[in-house]
């Protein structure tokens, strides 16, 4: 009997299990298959920092969230409609998320007394009538999947570990999905019995969704109406690597990479990495500090230097980075912001190096720091970074965050031609160089490299004479070089584009937003201007500086309210800049913010009369 | 050979490699002699002057970019080993030297010294050996003697000291040396050898301190003492030394022994003979731990051989990778991974 087919345009599934039970492989096969269904969609990936935490534990739930639509979204989905559990665990650590009514897939083979008591559950949640709430599926996964496989010669533990295909073979049944890609991709990974057993599973999978009496019917998502052109799906971080190949193209240097692994940064060091016909060369120093040190060297002989790593890593790059200032050598700085202090939540996003960004650094050491707002848009941002380092001769920090890192979203591929151009050149000329004589529209210093006849010089970290770059202790000189480098980044603003309200031009309410929170915030600002609301947002891709309407665009707003997740650094900046009273609304939880929060922050702040400044928040509540 | 020759060099001397900055070490200062072979050897090179880049950290010692006319970079403390690293992987056709101090390198360096060499950048480190923190103005250093009273340990040092060529061999530096400010013969026959080594080339310079630590090597400058304390190391001759040269250095039960020619029927077929091509650097580090006072200080190359350097290994990759890949495309580099169409409104 055919089964009926219920249409849907936007669908929230999460897979979540064990971290040995391959979740985050499946969400990717999951989502690969509807990226090439011309769905739009993105997704969230949610792992703990430990390889392989015991078996069963709280600890050890690994989580994969993808939000699909027929319709253009933004982000991974406040809450879940489909929660696949592989385990207690997992159940126990995603079911508050999971929407009233929305539909649990479970593994009941893996509710034994043994895994209930890892995931601290007295009584077992699936007869104790907690579950009520949802649609639930009491389903044997690791038997049904241990049928399917047949005719092998594989022991029970490999045979069990195809169980996360059987589950994505029923959600693929379930959703309408082919099987091919998949199935092509099996059998590029694995070899022989293994790839045989687990194309059984994923087949087997699927046909029981359709046989089985269980499933009444099956959804469809028709495909999202993109702008039209060649796609694929890409994670922030090889957005990132990929844009930065691309810049080492369009300026015509090799580029070196320099790192130190770290969590959510290795991947870019990962993908890299295999670029070598590109001419990329790739460094695994030593140490965080080394690896700034390579790159700036690079920087120093000619070349595109760039160093990756996250927040602890951008602490102890502070050293060089002041070098790079003083020295006025390009250079990229990208950190893939993550939980902290310290080591804080590796595995877990936040946006709270901003300060660090700007200030992490001895004495007066401006740079430009740029931060991508999307997965895809690292790809354009990273292109953003090196032309700013190169053509302005300074160090820039590129900030992402764990959640554009490992998240994902179908980009449209740009044309080459549509891609900026940069140009540097190099002095040549012995009678007119002079280190430290700059341009006069970026005030760059001309970058001079070895190799050069006539051309020898040398530079270094302390002070430097105007023009001529000799070593200077003179204070008014010092004072004058202080103002120059300072100038030189303001003037930054000249080669960057006006930010774009989203929304009206003016109005009530302004949302500002920087790096990672422009999908939530964009999804959130769009639910209130349908529904009537005067409220528009910014989004803001350059940090230091700051685009050129920055503040004609907020003094048209009678409020400010600005997300992020931290406890209000862009905020601290704004007020300290502009002196203007803007109110924060902050997350630091190592999770992304939903829509529905920002939501409500909205909603809050239009019901205030006013958004006060500090000091008057000050002597209305003396105990601040 | 030295392959850093981009065009044929003119000939260059001392001169040329003389800047217009004013040397501001103190008067007296070991420094200055070492500068000096340091701008007597580089123009015996064949190497165009712009293809040689001074790269230092903190440090008295690490001044010295600043007075040799050449690409120079005076970096950060402890770090001019990382950044050379850069320089010569990105760069491979110059020739880079690193300047540095026992306190740059062996302390707040310590790691980038280690990881440079045993990558073997092809790199030249010339380690300034004062036994002394001069530039902070005098206290300890890893060098120091324990129970040195300094600054910063007016009740004596209570921190062993490390041995550098040691530490170089233990790194698996390709080539170790050491030499003495104040022999410039010697200092300019290392350096000569240190320059032409292709690898990492560290050498270990004795390096007076006239205001915070005088004297510190006197046993091996002194003119009366020195021929007592010191071997001249040379490949393929025994280790011999003493003002009669009459002594020398045989191995009895793993250790080294002084012995006198001549007495007890001792020749010079019971010596060690030096071998500075030994594949296996045990050898190197037995001679090493020859010190003062116990035993004479082997002065000269400890340690040369060839293996491929950080910065060939990283171009046949990228060789490889090319004739295998072919030369990198960005368009295909975009499009790579499962892509697909979407088909627009043809209006
Ligand atoms: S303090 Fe010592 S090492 Fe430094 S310049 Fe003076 S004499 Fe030379």
């Amino acid at each position: 009997m055919k089964k009926q087919v219920e249409e849907k345009q936007d669908v929230v599934i999460r897979f979540a299990g064990d971290s040995g039970d391959g979740m985050q492989l499946t969400g990717m096969q999951f989502t690969t298959t509807t990226a090439t269904m011309g769905n739009d969609l993105s997704t969230f990936p949610d792992y703990p920092a430990e390889i392989r935490a015991p078996a069963g534990s709280l600890a050890g739930v690994s989580g994969f969230q993808i939000n699909f639509s027929t319709r253009d979204i933004r982000t991974p989905g406040d809450a879940p409609n489909v929660l696949v559990a592989m385990n207690p665990a997992a159940l126990k650590a995603n079911i508050k998320d999971l929407e009233e009514g929305g539909m649990l897939i479970v593994n009941i083979d893996a509710f034994t007394d043994g895994n209930l008591k890892k995931a601290s559950y007295a009584a077992n949640p699936l007869n104790d009538g907690s579950l009520n709430r949802y649609e639930v599926y009491h389903l044997p996964i690791t038997t049904l999947n241990t049928n399917s496989v047949q005719g092998t010669s594989l022991s029970k533990k490999e045979i069990d570990r195809c169980k996360n295909f059987y589950a994505l073979g029923l959600m693929f049944w379930l959703y309408e999905r082919p099987l091919e890609i998949t199935t092509q991709w099996i059998h590029k990974k694995f070899k022989g019995e293994i790839a045989a057993a687990n194309e059984m599973a994923l087949k087997a999978g699927y046909h029981y969704g359709e046989t089985a009496e269980l499933f009444k019917k099956h959804y469809r998502v028709p495909s999202a109406k993109l702008a039209p052109g060649k796609y694929r799906n890409i994670t922030g971080n090889e957005a990132t690597a990929i844009g930065f190949v691309a810049a080492s193209q369009l300026c015509g240097k090799p580029l070196l990479y320099a790192s130190y692994p770290i969590t959510p940064a290795s991947d870019i060091l990962h993908e890299l990495s295999r670029h070598k016909n590109f001419g990329v060369k790739t460094l695994q120093m030593e140490d965080e500090i080394a690896a700034a040190g390579a790159a700036l060297g690079a920087s120093f002989s000619g070349g595109l230097g760039l160093t990756g790593t996250s927040g602890p890593g951008l602490a102890l790059k502070a050293e060089t980075i002041g070098l790079a200032i003083m020295a006025e050598l390009p250079m990229v700085i990208i950190d893939v912001q993550r939980g902290g202090p310290s080591t804080g939540l590796p595995t877990k996003t936040e946006q709270a190096d901003l300060l660090q960004a700007m200030y992490g650094r001895n004495s007066e050491s401006p740079l430009a720091i740029v931060a991508p707002s999307t997965p895809s848009d690292c790809f354009a941002m990273a292109i953003e970074a090196c032309r700013i380092a190169l053509e302005y001769m300074t160090p820039v920090i590129y900030l992402s965050d764990g959640y554009l890192a490992n998240g994902s979203e179908p980009w449209l591929l740009p044309t080459i031609d549509s891609l900026p151009k940069i140009k540097i050149s190099h002095p040549t000329d012995a009678a007119t160089f002079k280190p430290y004589l700059r341009d006069e529209k970026t005030l760059a210093r001309p970058w001079a490299i070895p190799g050069t006849p006539g051309l020898e010089h040398r530079i270094g970290g302390l002070e430097k004479e105007n023009i001529t770059g000799n070593v200077s202790y003179d204070p008014k000189n010092h004072e004058l070089m202080i103002h120059l480098r300072a100038e030189k980044i303001a003037r930054i603003a000249q080669s960057i584009p006006d930010a774009k309200v989203f929304g009206k031009e003016e109005g009530e309410l302004l949302v500002l937003g920087w790096g990672g929170t422009y999908g939530a915030i964009t999804s959130a600002v769009e639910e209130m201007q349908k529904r009537g609301h005067s409220v528009s947002s910014l989004h803001l891709r350059y940090l230091n500086p700051f685009p050129r309407n920055l503040l004609k665009v907020l003094n048209s707003f009678e409020k400010i309210l600005i997300p992020e997740l931290n406890l209000g650094q862009l905020a601290f900046l704004l007020r300290g800049l502009y002196s203007i009273p803007v109110k924060s609304l902050t997350k630091v939880q190592g999770q992304p913010f939903k829509v529905k929060e920002i939501i409500n922050g909205i909603e809050e702040i239009l019901k205030t009369r006013k958004v006060e400044t500090w000091s008057e928040k000050r002597l209305a509540s003396p105990q601040h | 050979m030295v392959g850093e020759t981009a065009r044929v060099a003119p000939a260059l001397t001392r001169q040329d490699f003389v800047s217009d900055q004013d040397v501001r070490w103190c008067p007296g200062c070991g420094d200055y002699a070492i500068l000096a072979q340091v701008q007597k050897v580089l123009p015996e090179l064949g190497i165009p002057r712009e293809n040689f880049v001074f790269v230092s950290g903190i440090g008295c010692a690490s001044r010295l970019p600043y007075y040799v006319n050449t690409y120079g970079f005076h970096t950060i403390h402890g770090r001019a080993p990382a950044i050379a690293t850069g320089i010569k992987s990105y760069r491979p056709d110059l020739q880079v030297w690193v300047i540095t101090g026992d306190g740059d390198a062996l302390s707040i360096g310590g790691n980038h010294l280690i990881h440079s060499l045993r990558r073997n950048v092809d790199m030249k480190i010339l380690l300034f050996n004062n036994r002394i923190y001069g530039l902070t103005t005098g206290q300890y250093s890893p060098t120091s003697e324990f129970g040195k009273k300094t600054k910063s340990t007016p009740f004596g040092s209570i921190d062993y000291p490390l041995n550098p060529i040691s530490l170089a061999l233990g790194a698996e530096a390709t080539f170790v040396a050491r030499t003495i400010d104040s022999d410039t013969q010697s200092l300019s026959s290392v350096l000569r050898s240190a320059a032409h080594h292709k690898g990492s080339a560290f050498v270990e310079i004795f390096q007076n301190c006239v205001i915070f630590n005088d004297d510190a090597f006197k046993e091996v400058t002194d003119r009366q003492l020195r021929s007592d304390n010191m071997i001249q190391l040379e490949h393929g001759k025994p280790l011999i030394f003493g003002k009669n040269r009459d002594k020398g250095i045989r191995v009895k039960d793993w250790k080294p022994e002084i012995v006198t020619l001549g007495q007890n029927g001792i020749t010079e077929a019971d010596l060690v003979v030096h071998d500075e091509h030994s594949a296996d650097p045990t050898y190197a580090f037995f001679l090493s731990r020859l010190e003062s006072p116990e035993f004479p200080v082997p002065l000269g190359v400890f340690r040369s051989v060839e293996k491929e350097t950080q910065d060939q290994l990283l171009e046949h990759q990228i060789k490889a990778a090319q004739e295998k890949m072919g030369i990198g495309k960005l368009e295909a580099l975009l499009g790579s991974g499962d892509t697909w169409f979407i088909k627009g409104d043809t209006k």
